[in-house]
């Protein structure tokens, strides 16, 4: 009997998950790398992860970033599994982006404007050519400091809406925002909920769809009105004290979109916007996330709904890559019972075929 | 496990799948949504069916875990270890000793009994999926029992291939109401669910539904009088226990087309051939060769 | 209400914004009885069709409809599972465009036997035997059963959907200028069709159309619409033969000036 059994899958798991901490590890001869290290070193990393893991812990998801080997998805699936354990408190006051402390701020739509222009800390105009003194260790020198602090400073936002050019935010909704991560999606879904299924969403994907939003699929004429990083203060108020009281700050990044709209015949014409703000510096996929928020509502502002970034449930149940991931590797698991039901039927199918076939040759 | 509440989940959420259960239960076969949790496994691998489980799971069960029928598979055992970790609870591969049964792609063979429950891990609980992709409109056909067009596939399968060609997840009208996906299950395990006496329940994790078919009800699949409903296996005994009414599984045994075919459910055989009963291909148990080595 | 009518509306209006599309509309329909709606493009009959079959719900007013026992339902206050079930089994719709009713995936027999398994017909060889038969009812060559409708020609189609819809003898059908869009021969030969079909079966029918001549052949009666109003009802040969709106005089002498 030439059986191959299939038995020691135990065995099998445990020396699978020893040979991945050892490749995980590496040469034992290179210095092993610190969660110290990531956090300060791979911080683009490290606010990516927390986004998409919906948790604002830089040592956690830098922890998580060491135990997925970079993997950055696999990572936002560790702190999630993580965070979706932790008991809830308390919901934070809405966090007041315009009192941030800012260490970005630009608008592509006027060259000037009250508080100035603050490039910050900034890829945007480094030539790309990879630096090979960064290969080796050397010091870096400290970046010069601006002579006065930099204040407050107004959204570009409020500076237009005097005239009725932009629309007015929404009011807030009554009650408690909506929450994916407890409460199931479901249609129609209003904007609170998709706004947070956006900013946990992949930026892979939010940057795809925004980006065919700009070759015409869905086009709305969009303008980068305002991106600003910096840190923002988070409040709660415990129901013991009922004032708020600060509890920490947060990293990050908002992007405020201006969309042309022609207007109806009810409505005058007026500039649209869209929302984009995700934790950490991550513009690129705050971007992404104002453009598909803006496409998103076309329905709402009487657009046609012709383009996938468009359709509300397109996008928002294919935008979480951990749910992706997860049904995408699935495929791995074994599925010879659905193989062989499907082998049968294949089978019978020749089988029907082949026998009229062998009547005809007689 | 420290740092970790019983079974993983904390006693809201818990309590939140719970209710959800019990609805599901009062309406069998309709999906119901809810809170889906992340679980430190990836969505696709039954993050669903352990919500399930960890939500029902008390101190005194025992569980059985099986994939493809069988104990010893890989994501089987990752999920039996998973609850013997954070739960600590007794777990058995003898389908009759477990109180709490989690399965993906089949029911035992052995039949499952009052006070047994049996969960289901679902890819895809909308069972108008491949037909209609909008959940939007699915729910809306559910809610009016609109089902012509599942009607539809499997005319238009007879019409091109002679007969109806699913052979998995094959659909089922759940007490005579709600068109409901069986998980995938082979349709030769579709005719277990009718009036089982053992409670089903459904978990789908990532797309955030349970389901539920309570004991002793009816569940039918879908067929037509003149092409009736046809739970189909291999035509083949099985190769170590002898089987005649067990779902087999196709093993390739070489290169040059040598092939064996084994109970799917490894309980089943391994009881069968502990009582004796021996396959053309088999080897008594106790004997040298008998037993069944680890290769991996 | 009449006691025997099968279709009523009484002070049926709707205004979209400032757009009044429907004002104080009254329509009757008797049992086997055709009725077309004429007027111009954006007369409102399109709108009317929507309100009267349940598609739209009108800003006033109510319509009714009278089941086979007798039982009078308010079309637009019924559950919608009772509107759902009503539009599969009793009713039809028949669209300008056909292919906004049949499913382009689905073969030409399946798309025929549709209506009959969502009433729950569950025999494969009868249903099949139905579709047949409708097929061949609507001159459609029944070889083509196994086709899928994306092979047939534009009158092909608009008599599949035919098909579709009569499958079930439904007793009321909504058409929405079933004939639009195809060629003149075309034309005659599917008016034809429809007209046996209607008259064979006892079908009553709601028939919204801009071509005078639609009407004159296939209406026992005629309604005359503009601007959202009913200007002028009555049987069709005395509407078209003797017209006493302005407006319904200007509509005949424009077809007979084409």
């Amino acid at each position: 009997m030439a059986y191959v059994a299939v038995k020691g899958g135990e065995r099998a798991i445990d020396n699978a998950h020893a040979w991945l901490a050892e490749t995980r590890r590496g040469n034992p001869d290179v210095p092993e790398i610190g969660v110290a290290q990531i956090a300060e070193q791979i911080g683009r990393a490290v606010d990516r992860v927390m986004g998409e893991g919906s948790l604002f812990d830089r040592e956690l998801a830098a922890l998580a970033i060491k135990q997925s080997q970079g993997d950055l998805i696999e990572a936002a699936f560790l702190l999630r599994a993580y965070r979706t354990t932790l008991p809830r408190f308390i919901h934070s006051e809405p966090v007041d982006t315009a009192g941030m402390a800012i260490r970005r701020r630009i608008s592509a739509t006027f060259k000037d404007l009250p508080g100035g222009q603050i490039l910050g800390p900034t890829y945007d105009y480094t030539h790309r050519l990879l630096d090979f003194a960064l290969a080796s260790e050397a010091t870096v020198a400290a970046a010069p400091e601006a002579s006065h602090p930099v204040g407050e400073m107004a959204h570009v936002h409020s500076l237009l809406r005097h005239e009725g050019l932009l629309e007015n935010d929404e009011p807030a909704a009554a009650g408690e925002p909506g929450d994916l991560t407890r409460q199931p999606l479901s249609f129609p879904a209003p904007r609170d909920v998709r706004l947070q299924a956006l900013a946990r969403g992949d930026e892979g994907f939010l940057l795809a769809l925004g980006y065919s939003t700009q070759r015409g699929w869905g086009g709305t004429h969009p303008f980068a009105g305002e991106i600003r990083m910096g840190e923002a203060v988070v409040e709660i108020i415990p129901p013991e004290l009922g004032f708020p009281i600060d509890i920490g700050d947060i990293t990050l990044t908002e992007c405020q979109m201006i969309n042309q709209f022609k207007g109806s015949k009810t409505v005058p014409a007026q500039f649209t916007r869209g929302y984009g703000l995700v934790f950490g510096h991550s513009e690129r996929k705050a971007m992404a996330m104002a453009l598909v928020d803006r496409a998103m509502r076309a329905e709402e502002l009487g657009e046609d709904v012709t383009a996938p970034a468009q359709n509300i449930e397109f996008v928002l149940y294919h935008s979480d890559n951990v749910e992706g991931t997860g049904f995408t590797e699935h495929l791995k698991l074994p599925h010879y019972v659905d193989f062989q039901s499907e082998l049968e039927t294949v089978r019978r199918m020749r089988r029907d075929m082949a026998a009229p076939m062998a009547e005809v040759a007689q | 496990m420290k740092g970790y509440n019983f079974a993983y989940l904390d006693e809201q959420t818990k309590r939140m799948i719970r209710r959800a259960i019990l609805k599901a239960v009062a309406i069998p076969g309709h999906q119901i949504p809810f809170g889906s949790r992340e679980i430190p496994l990836p969505y696709g691998w039954g993050t669903g069916g352990i919500q399930v489980t960890a939500a029902i799971l008390g101190a005194d069960d025992r569980l059985k875990v099986i994939d493809q029928g069988a104990d010893d598979t890989t994501n089987a055992v990752s999920i039996r270890r998973f609850f013997a970790r954070t739960a600590d609870v007794a777990t058995t591969t003898k389908t009759a000793d477990a109180t709490v049964i989690q399965t993906r792609h089949r029911i035992p063979e052995t039949a499952l009994r009052d006070g047994q429950i049996i969960v289901y891990q679902v890819p895809q609980p909308e069972p108008m999926y491949r037909l209609e992709p909008s959940r939007v409109e699915t729910r809306r056909m559910h809610a009016l029992a609109d089902y012509g067009l599942m009607h539809v596939k499997l005319y238009e399968d007879i019409a091109r291939l002679g007969h109806i060609g699913i052979s998995y997840d094959y659909p089922v009208m759940v007490n005579a109401r709600y068109l409901m996906a069986p998980s995938p299950i082979p349709a030769f395990d579709n005719p277990k669910m009718h009036m089982m006496p053992a409670l089903q329940l459904f978990g789908a994790g990532r797309e955030k539904r349970i389901y539920a078919v309570p004991p002793y009800t009816e569940v039918r699949s879908l067929d037509f009088v003149d092409h009736p409903f046809h739970p189909a296996r291999a035509p083949h005994a099985c190769g170590l226990c002898g089987a005649g009414d067990s779902y087999l599984d196709e093993v390739l045994t070489d290169d040059r087309g040598g092939r064996l075919f084994v109970c799917s459910d490894t309980d089943y055989c391994e009881t069968r051939r502990a009582d004796g009963q021996v396959g053309a291909e088999g080897v008594p148990v106790g004997m040298p060769g008998g037993a069944v080595e680890a290769t991996q | 209400m009449s006691e025997t009518t099968l279709l009523s509306a009484r002070g049926v209006s709707l205004s979209f914004g400032a757009i009044q599309a429907l004002v104080g509309v009254d329509a009757d329909l008797w049992p086997g009885e055709v009725l077309a709606i004429v007027g111009e493009s954006g007369s409102g009959k399109t709108t009317l069709l929507n309100v009267l079959s349940g598609r739209a719900a009108p800003g006033t007013g109510a319509v009714w409809y009278r089941t086979p026992d007798g039982q009078l339902l308010d079309v637009h206050t019924m559950p919608a599972p009772a509107l759902r079930r009503l539009h599969r089994s009793d009713w039809g719709f028949v669209h300008q465009d056909p292919r906004q009713n049949l499913r382009m995936g689905v073969t030409a027999g399946g798309n025929v036997g549709e209506r009959l398994m969502a009433q729950g017909s569950r025999h494969y060889g009868h249903i099949r035997d139905a579709a047949r038969d409708w097929l061949v009812q609507t001159e459609i060559d029944p070889k083509r059963i196994d086709d899928l409708p994306r092979t047939f020609s534009g009158g092909m189609l608009q008599r599949l959907q035919i098909a579709r819809t009569l499958v079930t003898h439904p007793r009321l059908v909504f058409m929405d200028e079933p004939t639009g869009g195809l060629d003149v021969s075309v034309q005659a030969r599917l008016l034809d069709l429809i007209r046996s079909l209607v008259a064979r079966f006892g079908i009553a029918v709601v028939l919204v159309t801009h071509d005078i001549a639609v009407a004159r052949l296939l209406a026992h009666r005629t309604m005359v619409m503009q601007g959202g109003r009913v200007v002028e009802t009555g049987l069709t040969d005395q509407v078209l033969d003797d017209p006493q709106h302005a407006y319904t005089q200007l509509l005949v002498s424009s077809v007979l000036n084409a």
